[in-house]
């Protein structure tokens, strides 16, 4: 897996096992700039968000501190570099890259790839841990 | 456990508070593996806490109060002997004799008898119905008594008596005191604060009879009333002794050891009587003559013998006498010299009578010490005030503003007059000094890196402070504040790490330039993209001064989910729907509208504190469907989700009631449609009562309107919350067109100049001057903002558009209200219901020991 968390470039459709994993979401026009949507990927809840400069990255919907499904409606933001969301319920912020959370390094939340393909989001697999 | 070579016996004559203690210091010093501990306990159960006796009525049982719930010590060196008396004692043999018969050798003896009640000689003490206020068998006759009885009178108006008449009013009797001085708690109180005292006390229903003694006890075999000196009755069918204590010391003096002039066995500073093998703890026992009343000193006096007895130099050299009590729900607390017997002492009193308030500061004749005071009504400056006198840090330059309420010239947080000890957050025991190391000195972070705290969110994660119930993060606050303000540092008000401004600052910004976007005004004024702080506030701010639709163009990207949404989320993802109900009034056909939708999407239903219908468990793709059904019915968004006008909450008024002097309903649904949808930094709460008698409780309310004979009065910055706050009088019997005037200008000055978060009475705090200052801007208009501060105001009114009925006509609005992106049909299965008294509740998803904040964040 790279560590580019998107790309807005990529076109290859050719169908290799790891094509299979990948899941149409909205058009890319359908997603403001610095706001997340929910999505269904494979039965699970996504978080997908699109950044001011039109990365695209996804998160899994649900607040680990609380158990709610609501991680897309939480407000963008930068600190420093980072680009985050912070939760609805109680505020963390979990960084959009890698699902770090920024305030509780015990805390994460699973991070999917994602590629835009055509002008149309799609959601890939969930990403492993990566080392802190 | 037995040994070849006997152990060393030590033997504990009496198990109340102190005998316990002192077994339970042995024990967990190690005396009891080198000594083998009998205790002699005369009441038929172990030690329990006395202190708290009243609190027994409310109890399951005794267990409830019991110092050692299991009835034994789990050391096998210790034996527990109750419902024994121990009838003699002989030096020379070194033995007690017991009431069972037996005789018992020692080789350590500690007398531990604690004290009896006074019963001062009158006639007919002993008549029946007559009681004394000590043990659980005690309590247990007075409960028997009061069966039958209606009333009852204590003898003694002390801390005891005081406590016992609070068992009487318990008890449903109606309740006399009598006390002999001429105030009540004599001892720690004088006589201004036994006067505030006894008007508590009173207004409790309890009947005070100061400066009067009791002349005989009345009854033929049965108590039926008290004779007081001069031929005056109190009639009574209960009657409680509670005129104080005597050390119990009868054993000692029929042992010859010495006793104190006014009772007690006499000791030394390790608590060793005249016989060295014997000692004496607690009340029965007078280091250096003088007998202490109270548990504090016996536990440290139990220390010091254990020590001794283990080699220790530990010496007992009297005790802090302070007290701190609740007293009929009553504050009263004296501390220190409170009767200023230093010499050249001088007093600082502040006294209302009306609160109910008398505080007094007894400090040095220099006026640099504090030391001691007395307080009642309101004790919660006795934390900041004890540890002043024990410390004998220098006072501030105005001591009296340690005692004074805050806006009457008291120190809001007083945080530069806190001693270092003084507890900040009582939540986490975090004290003064240890916010002020963490903000000298750098500490390691979870990183393992060193940091420093530079602000509150940085103190709250490094020492806990503030981060459990949240009513300390305003004196957290100031400390930081006034922390770097006396190094010279600048203290930033800046809103995060995005815009160097405060919240005014930046409301002035967006006014002059006349931005009308975020991103305008982050590239103007600030870095980078923003934040879940600043984004809401500019949103806030541009509704105020634009007061365009909240998820028009980009601005729905700004706001905190409830905004975004126009509903308020709930601890599961869902969110709850609050129509608004002007005034609280509504017809029986709204009335049934809002039963039939919250009955077809299966919604729980509560109504609030507010006079509104909150419903509950709507999936966010549920609410636009809700809204089109409540919307056509003629409701429209109660702004529940906002920070912005709430609720104006009223009585029925002079339509209806017959005490009215003013239609208080037109009047709350004038005000409630008047400043709808106004965005504001915080939540706005409004009230209006048709009279004096307060039944929309406006007062709690950030304003507040009064009906007078002539009008109506104007009160401003009351809130409820974590802090509460008394709204306090703006402007009185003002005319409907003058009252609407002062509270456009009221609200928008505070809409204008208030911080983040910041609720109208911490902001009246903040306003240099108080509410004198803001009178002279509301009412005398000396900054001539007035008009201006009008036509703000009615701009707003004659942009305000129903939010909910705006979206339901936008496609594009409505096309975030799905549950999923690609598949808004499919509800998320993360949102679950289960059933409470025959609503739904949510299922799971549990909060994992998250801390919910409350009060104004950091």
């Amino acid at each position: 897996m790279t560590t580019s968390t998107s790309t807005s470039t990529s076109t290859s459709t050719s169908a290799g096992p790891d094509e299979l994993l990948w899941v149409p979401v909205c058009p890319l026009d359908a997603l403001a700039r610095e706001a997340g949507v929910p999505a269904l990927v494979r039965g699970e809840a996504v978080a997908v968000f699109r950044t001011h400069d039109d990365q695209v990255h996804a998160l899994s919907n649900i607040d680990p501190v609380t158990g709610a499904s609501v991680l897309s409606r939480g407000i963008i933001g930068t600190r420093g570099d980072e680009v985050f969301v912070a939760s609805p319920l109680h505020k963390e912020h979990y960084a959009l890259r890698d699902g770090r959370c920024l305030d509780d390094p015990t805390l994460r939340v699973a991070a999917y790839d994602t590629r835009v393909v055509d002008g149309e989001v799609q959601v890939g697999g969930r990403r492993p841990e990566c080392p802190q | 456990m037995t040994s070849t070579t006997p152990r060393p016996r030590l033997v504990v004559v009496g198990h109340g508070m102190v005998g316990h203690r002192l077994v339970q210091a042995a024990v967990e010093r190690g005396l009891s593996a080198t000594h083998d501990i009998v205790v002699v306990g005369e009441e038929p159960r172990p030690a329990y806490d006395r202190v708290a006796l009243t609190s027994y009525f409310a109890a399951s049982g005794p267990e409830e109060l019991s110092l050692l719930p299991s009835g034994s010590y789990d050391d096998p060196a210790v034996e527990l002997l109750l419902g024994t008396e121990v009838t003699a004692l002989d030096r020379a043999d070194r033995t007690v004799a017991l009431s069972d018969g037996r005789v018992l050798g020692y080789d350590q003896l500690v007398l531990a008898t604690g004290a009896a009640p006074f019963v001062p000689p009158v006639p007919g003490r002993d008549l029946d119905g007559c009681f004394v206020y000590r043990t659980i068998e005690d309590l247990d006759a007075i409960r028997a008594a009061a069966g039958p009885a209606t009333a009852g009178v204590v003898v003694g108006g002390g801390l005891l008596g005081l406590e016992a008449a609070n068992a009487l009013v318990q008890l449903g009797l109606e309740t006399h005191v009598v006390e002999m001085a001429p105030r009540l708690m004599p001892v720690q109180l004088d006589e201004a604060a036994g006067a505030t005292l006894v008007r508590h006390v009173e207004g409790l229903g309890v009947q005070v009879h100061t400066g009067v003694a009791t002349e005989s006890v009345s009854g033929a075999d049965r108590v039926d009333g008290l004779v007081l000196a001069g031929g005056a009755r109190v009639e009574a069918q209960v009657v409680v002794f509670s005129a104080g204590i005597r050390p119990r010391d009868a054993l000692a003096r029929a042992a010859g050891l010495e006793v104190a002039e006014r009772g007690g066995v006499l000791v030394d500073e390790q608590c060793r009587s005249s016989d060295e093998r014997i000692w004496a703890v607690g009340e029965c026992a007078a280091p250096g003559g003088r007998m202490y009343g109270l548990v504090a000193p016996g536990y440290d006096m139990a220390e010091v013998v254990v020590d001794a007895l283990l080699g220790g130099a530990g010496r007992f050299v009297g005790a802090d006498m302070s007290t701190k009590l609740k007293l009929l729900g009553v504050d009263v607390a004296s501390f220190g010299d409170a009767f200023a017997t230093t010499e050249g002492a001088l007093e600082l009193v502040f006294s209302d009578a009306v609160a109910g308030l008398y505080k007094k500061l007894v400090v040095s004749d220099d006026g640099r010490r504090l030391l001691g005071g007395i307080l009642v009504g309101d004790a919660s400056a006795y934390g900041v005030l004890r540890p002043m006198v024990a410390s004998g840090i220098d006072l501030p330059d105005n001591p009296e503003e340690l005692i004074l309420p805050p806006g009457r010239g008291g120190a809001a947080t007083g945080v530069a007059s806190l001693p270092p000890e003084a507890q900040v957050c009582s939540c986490n025991n975090v004290t003064k000094a240890d916010l002020l190391e963490r903000l000298d000195q750098a500490h390691p972070g979870p990183d393992g890196a060193e940091h420093h705290c530079e602000d509150v969110a940085a103190l709250k994660a490094c020492t806990g402070a503030g981060s459990t119930c949240g009513s300390c993060v305003g004196t957290v606050k100031a400390l930081v504040e006034d922390h770097f303000a006396a190094q010279g540092r600048e203290v930033s008000r800046a809103l995060c790490e995005h815009f160097a401004l405060s919240r005014a600052e930046l409301f002035d910004v967006v006014a002059i330039h006349g931005y009308r976007s975020f991103d305008e005004v982050v590239a103007a004024h600030g870095t980078g993209r923003g934040c879940d702080v600043c984004k809401p506030t500019v949103a806030s701010v541009l509704a105020s001064l634009v007061n365009e639709h909240v998820l028009g163009e980009q601005r729905a990207v700004l706001q905190d989910t409830n905004d975004a949404f126009l509903a308020n989320i709930q601890r599961n993802g869902s969110y709850s729907v609050v129509p608004r109900i002007p005034g609280g009034e509504i017809t029986p056909d709204k009335l049934i509208v809002i039963g039939e939708v919250a009955r077809d999407h299966g919604l729980y239903t509560k109504i609030t504190g507010g006079q509104r219908i909150d419903l509950f468990g709507a999936r966010v793709e549920e609410l636009p469907v809700i809204w089109r059904r409540l919307v056509d019915a003629g409701f429209e968004s109660g702004h529940a989700y906002g920070k912005s006008l709430r609720t104006v909450k009223s009585c029925v008024g002079s339509t209806w009631c017959r005490f009215g002097v003013q239609d208080s309903v037109q009047m709350a649904i004038d005000l409630e449609l008047r400043y709808r949808g106004l965005r504001s930094p915080h939540k706005l709460k409004g009230g209006v009562s048709g009279c004096a008698r307060e039944c929309a409780e406006a007062r709690s309310k950030d304003f507040g309107v009064i009906a007078t004979e002539k009008g109506w009065n104007l009160y401003v910055g009351g809130n409820g919350g974590a802090t509460p706050a008394h709204a306090r009088l703006l402007a009185g019997d003002l005319d409907d067109e003058t009252l609407v005037r002062y509270l456009d200008r009221y609200l928008m000055y505070y809409v204008r100049t208030a911080d983040r978060l910041q609720r109208t009475a911490p902001w009246l705090d903040s306003l240099e001057g108080g509410l004198d200052r803001l009178r002279e801007v509301v009412v005398d208009d000396v900054l001539g903002l007035g008009s201006e501060l009008e036509a703000a105001m009615a701009r707003h009114v004659a942009t305000y558009v129903d939010e909910w009925s705006a979206v339901l006509d936008d496609p594009d609005k409505l096309a975030r209200f799905v549950s999923f992106v690609n598949a808004p049909e499919t509800p998320d299965p993360a949102v679950s219901f289960g059933t409470v008294r025959e609503q739904i509740v949510p299922n799971g998803p549990v909060d994992l020991g998250a801390t919910i904040p409350v009060g104004a964040p950091a």
